[in-house]
This record gives C-alpha cells, structure tokens and sequence, in this order.
C-alpha cells in the first residue's frame, strides 16, 4: 500500500476507465474516488463520424478530473481512442508510472449509430463494432496481463446493454454488446486461475448527453411522429413517458449513479466470488414482459 | 415409412389442443399412441379443461389416419392413474419410447390474492405432474433398454414472466430444472430430455372466458366483449404485439413438428436443449 | 450511518449458514431483523438441520452487530407459523422493507430412487415455502406503498445439471417465479431478485452426515476429521469453478443480499445474481 491513508469500499485501488468524460464514464470515475480509488481515464474527446449523437469534448474531461480530485481522488486522464491500442497502451503506461498498479478495468466507452439493417452499410456496421468490441479488446488486454504478473488478482467490468436481451433495431449496436457478454464469460473461464474476474453490467435507459441531446431530440420527436421539442425539458418528459412501459419499476430511466453502484459492487472485494456474472441495472427492462 | 415408425408415444393432456395435436402427427409417423387426459375440471382452474368426449375425438382422429390408440382417462396429479393407463398402452404396444408431457392448467390469479390452494394445484398438475410421468413411464422404458425420448411442453413465459402467471410461469421453470437433471442422469440410459417453449397458441386454454377477462383488463378497459369473434380479435391484437413475427398465435401442429422432430431419432444426439417455437416471443 | 441503516429485514432459515450470516451482516449496517427457523431435522433432508440453540446464537450475533432481531421457530411450510412471526415482527418493528426467503432443504436422491413423495416433499419447502415466505410481506409492501426488495435464494444448480431432479426443479423454478413477481410489482417499487449460490460452506455441508457421502462419492474410507472432510471436499469442487477456490463463503453471499437490500440497488430487479467463482459458466 502507499502512503496515502484511504478509506472506502474500494480504499487503495486503481480503476482504469474508457469513455471517461462524460455521463456514466464520469459518474463511475467519481463513485469509485469517493470511494477510496485512483483513476486512470481517457476519452476520444471528440465526435464519431458514423455515430448519431456528439460524443464528449476535452472540456468535458476536465470537468471529470476536477469532479475526481473533490470527491478526494487522484487522476491521470488523457484524450484516447479506444480503437488505436497504442493510445490505450500510452495512457495505461502513464497510469502506471503514476500509480503502480491497475486492480479495475471498466470498459464503458461506445457509440451507436441507430440505423437499421435495410440502411446500414457493411462500413457502418464495422465501425459499431471497431468501438464497442475490438475497443473492448484493446481496453482489456494489456491490463489483463499486467494483472497475471502483478499475481493479485483484479476486476474488469464490461458495460454491456440491455440490448443484449431485447430485440431492437440495431443489428450492429446489438452484435457489439450481446458479444461482451460471451466474451466476458470466455476471458472469466480462462483467468478464473488468476483471481482476475471478469462482469458485465447490462443498463437499460440511462439518461446521460448520449440521450439528452438536440440530436437525439430530433430522432426521438421523428419516432412519435410529432414536431420537434420545444426545450430540452419538453424532450425529456417525451422520453420518460415513451421508456416508461418498457420498464417493470415506474420509471423512464435509470441515473448514471445507479450504474456506478453496481461497478463499485464489482470493482469492490464484497463481490470477490463473483465471475461470469450478467448484472442487469434495468428497472426490469430486460425481463418486462411485452 | 414414418419419422417415428414403430414406436410408442405416451402422451398427456392428449383430449385436445396441442396434446391431440401431437397424438395425431405421431400416429401419422408411425407411432402408436397411449393417450392419457384428466377429462374434467379442476377445482381452482377457471379455464374449463377437456371432456371424455374430447378424447374420443383424439381417438376418432389418430384411428382415421390408420393409427393405433389406447386412451384412458387419468389425471397426472394421481401416479396410480397413471401408472394403470400406461399398463394397458404397454400390454397393446410394448413400453413407451418417447414421452409428450403436454397437461398443463393456467389459472391467471394477481399474486396477492393468490391462495394458496391455487398455487399448489397449478404446481402439482404443472410440475409435479410432469414428474409423475416420467416416474411411470421410465421403469419400463429403463428395462427395454432401448433408450427414448422425453419432450416437455413449457412456455415461452419463462423467458419473459407476465402479469398473473406466477404460479405458472414458476412450474413451468420448474420444468427446465427438472429435464437438466433428467437429461444428466438418463443420457447413460440413451434417453434424451428436452423442452418446447411454445409462444401463445390458440386452444382452450387461452380461447376462453376467463383469459378473456385478462384481455379485456388489458385492452378492453375491463368491458366484457359482445361475441367470441370479438374477443379473439381483441386477443389477436393484444397477443401479436409480444410477438416478433406479428402474429397472435401459432396452431398446435406448429408444437407437434418440434415434438415429432425431438421424438425422432434425426434428434438423436440432442439433449438438455431448450427448443422455443415461439414467433420470437422470447427473444423480443 | 450503514448502508441499510433504518430497514427491517425478514429472513427465513436464519438460525445457522448463510441465513446467519445474511441477519448479521445486515444488523452490521443498520437493518433490524425478523428471523425464523425451523431450528428442527426434517425427516426427508440429507444432512440434520439447525437447532433451537443456532437461532439463539444468531439472536447473540445480531444483536452484538447493534440489531434488534425477533427471532421465532416456524416452518416455512405452514402459512399460518410463517404469518404469526411477521405479525410479532410487524408489532416490534412497524415494517418490512427486505424478505430474504433462504431456508431450504436438500435430500440428495437420483431420479431412479426419488420417489413422487420425496419430489413433493422437496418442493414443499424450496417452492412452496417461498411462496409462504413472499406472500404477506408483498401485501404489507403493497399496502405501504413504500416499495420493497425481495431476494429468493436460489441456487448455481439452476444453470448446471446435477442429479437431484427435485431440487433443481424448485431452485429452477424460483428464478421466473422472481421475474413474474417483478412483473407484477414492479409497478409497486417492490424489486424482486434472486442470488444464484455455488459452493457455500456451511453446516449444510459441514457435517458428519455429509462427510460420510463425500466418502462415498470419491470411494475411499470414512473421513478421521471434519478437516480432512473439508480439504477433500475443497479438492473436489475446486476444479467445477472458475476462480481457483473449492466454495465461497457465506459472508460472500452477504455481501449480495446487503447491495441488493441496499437502496444502491433501487433500479435493479428481476435479477439473478450468481455468487459463486464462475460455477455457473464454467
């Protein structure tokens, strides 16, 4: 242990974010500092030509590190792209010069495009899953193996969806995530030997910018078939009431923090038995009957 | 020459819908058909259950297409029943080598109210009742040595659960558990277990007053429908939304083709397996 | 302040095991507990059962974690033992928020030996006693109209095959029994979720009587000692999970029922949440 004297759930450990800016990323980034954890993060910090919505700015990042370090955390947190290894590797190797070790792995950054099978290209479907499985691949890997030499174990979480269990329109963005799941379940077998264990979480609707967003406005007044909100505040009303019925608990949506409470359940030694595990924070999205 | 020549299939819940239904494809097939229905209601179903005529109409059919049937009346809550059905089935046609478990009941009660009554009778017919058979058929399927085949009927509620189903959605799990460990102990005896999961399909068991009343509260603002033609419709509506293929239900022969293909020897290496046949019911 | 500070908890099977273990933990953070056991053998089950003694030891634990508990034998198969505990736990503590439905009994029999009695006999416990177990607290949820969390313990068993045809069917059957409960309630913010346990030691396991069928299982003579029981135990089951351990403790299944008793759980429901080093998908 180093110097710093820190309690918590998760005192004294090292949690490797994707995705990191904004939304669920940060939410995770500020519960587990709460909690007595360092943070290595990155983010792409910009937008995704193939995808529906902007995705975070470096603006946005730096809201992260000053969240971070007031909930009492440290924190490297550099601009990345999950698709370039060598990126990823760089942060990794600057985390580690700054904190020793890594013990977590959250795995959260992604992009959809919300297109469906009659319009998606063959590039689109690849570039869904260029982020959301082989950058899952990349954010994995090389702390994987610096956790079987390092011989103490660890926690990577997946952030898959609840488009894992529901068919929706989608194919490249379901494909991506149902994947996580097996893969989970594949990596858990293999380094079950080395007390590395390996969960995804399956959110269902969390309301973060990916959702709340002008764009995403417009999309969703296309699907109501109404004219375009008014506010912001006019859109998300519309949406609480459109999720609403796909949920058994009366709510539109789940807060990003509800997320966070389960990564830091997993990230924690309170779930050290727990591997290969598909915990669904989904207002019962999943298992709804139709 | 048929898919399941020769063989013998006891089957429950053989008076009508989708227990007929398979009775009829098997002996289509070739095979000869032990056919056991309850033939009354049950105290605590609502759902009116199948008549002695109903059986004779299974009878009827399976003999019209040059089959062999032996059908008795027994109730799958009563192992003595059972066990005195399937003797007579075994005196005509030897022991049983495939095993349809299709009686099931469907009470839709909200859980609060539930009693506790109800509970258990939906658990026992539904479960218990599956047990029961395969404790009185598998003794003499053990002993002919020639393996077989058990095909549970399920539902497709168990991968979505529903509202006023606990009790059924529950035994119907219950089931699942039941063939992994069936399929585990009996692989060495080469009897395969597995399980249907058939989405809504359009038998008594749904085509009545009483689901109509679950119906009604869904879609209907509680009010009674005018004619059966109207109910159906309204249930077609409401069913085919949990569909993927919009459609609001399937026909029994649809359940019979995954029997007869479980129960034939192409499905000889398959155990343990969850067959949906179901319009993407349980994947949606 | 604890994470389940001010809730009252209500677990069955709590006199020994994992039921103990679930009461004090929970105590540890805040929650009161409403404890019942059937602190008695039943004749079907393999191993003995708890005792009058464990439940006053669960009593001692709890309340030196700072809980208060009321602490009741009844048998999960009789509605009206299981209804006079909650009414006696109702008086003293005004509420329900958490039901912990974990007593269960196993009888270990092959479906050659099993007779329809004894499948009827493990049901009775394993589904209809959670039934017991669930039924009332919903009501009060309901009535309260302060939502809830339930949690049905069920078992790794509902994923790998094993032979005890009657068990798995019960535990299988817990898991949609909790979705088409979550269904129903959902809209009453009462969550309902299941914990799916591997190997667990416990007194369940721990005990002379199942020592002698380890024995047997592996062939060799009867074990000197409760250790050597353990160690060879250890060695058989480690290589059916994931993470390089032969069970997990019961203090593991705790830390499961505290986040999903916990209000951090407030979104999740319908859940199975196995606890059990990788048995399941191994």
């Amino acid at each position: 242990m180093g110097s710093t004297v820190a309690t918590g759930r998760v005192a004294g450990k090292v949690a490797f974010i994707t995705g990191a800016a904004r939304g669920q990323g940060r939410s995770h980034a500020v519960k587990l500092a709460s909690e007595g954890a360092d943070i290595i993060a990155l983010d792409i910090c910009e937008d995704l030509p193939f995808a529906h919505s902007p995705h975070a700015t470096w603006a946005d990042m730096e809201e992260t590190v000053r969240l971070v370090e007031a909930a009492g955390g440290r924190i490297v947190a550099r601009k990345a792209d999950v698709r370039s290894r060598e990126q990823i590797d760089a942060v990794l190797a600057e985390g580690l010069e700054a904190f020793g070790k890594i013990d977590v792995v959250i795995a959260n950054a992604a992009a959809i495009a919300y297109k469906n099978v009659l319009d998606i290209t063959v590039e689109e479907f690849e570039a869904t899953l260029d982020v959301n499985l082989h950058g899952v691949f990349n954010t994995v890997q090389t702390p994987v193996r610096h956790m079987i030499e390092r011989n103490e174990g660890g926690s990577i979480i997946l952030i898959s969806s609840g488009v894992a269990y529901r068919a929706t329109p989608s194919p490249d963005y379901s494909a991506a995530k149902t994947a996580l799941i097996t893969f989970a379940r594949a990596l858990a077998n293999e380094l079950g030997p080395n007390r590395i264990r390996v969960n995804t979480i399956e959110p269902g609707y969390v309301l973060t910018p990916a959702l709340d967003n002008d764009k995403y406005g417009e999309r969703t007044a296309e699907l109501l078939g109404r004219e375009p909100f008014a506010s912001r505040e006019e859109h998300r009303a519309a949406m609480w009431d459109q999720f609403k019925p796909r949920n058994m608990l009366p709510v539109g949506w789940v807060e990003p923090e509800a997320i966070s409470n389960a990564v830091l359940w997993l990230a924690s030694d309170e779930s050290r038995y727990v591997t290969a595990e598909e915990l669904k924070v989904d207002a019962g999205f999943a298992d709804k009957s139709a | 020459m048929g898919r399941v020549e020769g063989k013998v299939a006891f089957i429950t819940g053989a008076a009508r819908g989708q227990g007929r239904s398979h009775a009829v494809r098997l002996a289509e097939e070739g095979a000869s058909i032990i056919a056991v229905d309850i033939c009354h209601d049950v105290d605590l179903i609502a759902m009116p259950l199948a008549t002695r005529e109903d059986l004779e109409e299974t009878v009827r059919e399976v003999e019209a297409i040059g089959g062999r049937i032996v059908a008795r009346e027994a109730d799958v809550r009563d192992s003595a029943q059972l066990e005195a059905a399937l003797a007579d089935g075994i005196a005509a046609f030897g022991p049983p080598d495939i095993v349809v478990t299709s009686a099931g009941v469907v009470p839709f009660v909200p859980f609060p109210t539930m009693s506790e009554a109800t509970w258990r009778t939906t658990i026992d017919v539904n479960l218990t009742g599956v047990y029961r058979t395969v404790k009185a058929a598998l003794p003499s399927m053990v002993e002919a040595g020639k393996g077989g085949s058990i095909v549970f009927i399920s539902s497709g509620i168990v991968f979505r659960g529903g509202g006023l189903v606990v009790d059924y959605a529950s035994s119907k799990a219950g089931v699942v558990g039941l063939m992994r460990s069936l399929a585990l102990e009996l692989g060495p005896h080469g009897i395969r277990v597995n399980t249907i999961f058939p989405t809504n399909v359009l038998t008594k068991m749904l085509d009545n007053e009483v689901f109509g009343a679950v119906v009604s509260n869904a879609v209907n603002e509680g009010r009674p429908f005018e004619s059966r033609e109207q109910r159906v419709e309204a249930m077609r509506g409401m069913l085919a939304a949990r569909n993927m293929i919009p459609l609001g239900w399937i026909e029994p022969k649809d359940i019979s083709e995954g029997v007869l293909f479980l129960a034939s020897d192409e499905a000889r290496y398959i155990t343990s397996e969850s067959l949906r046949i179901d319009l993407g019911f349980g994947g949606k």
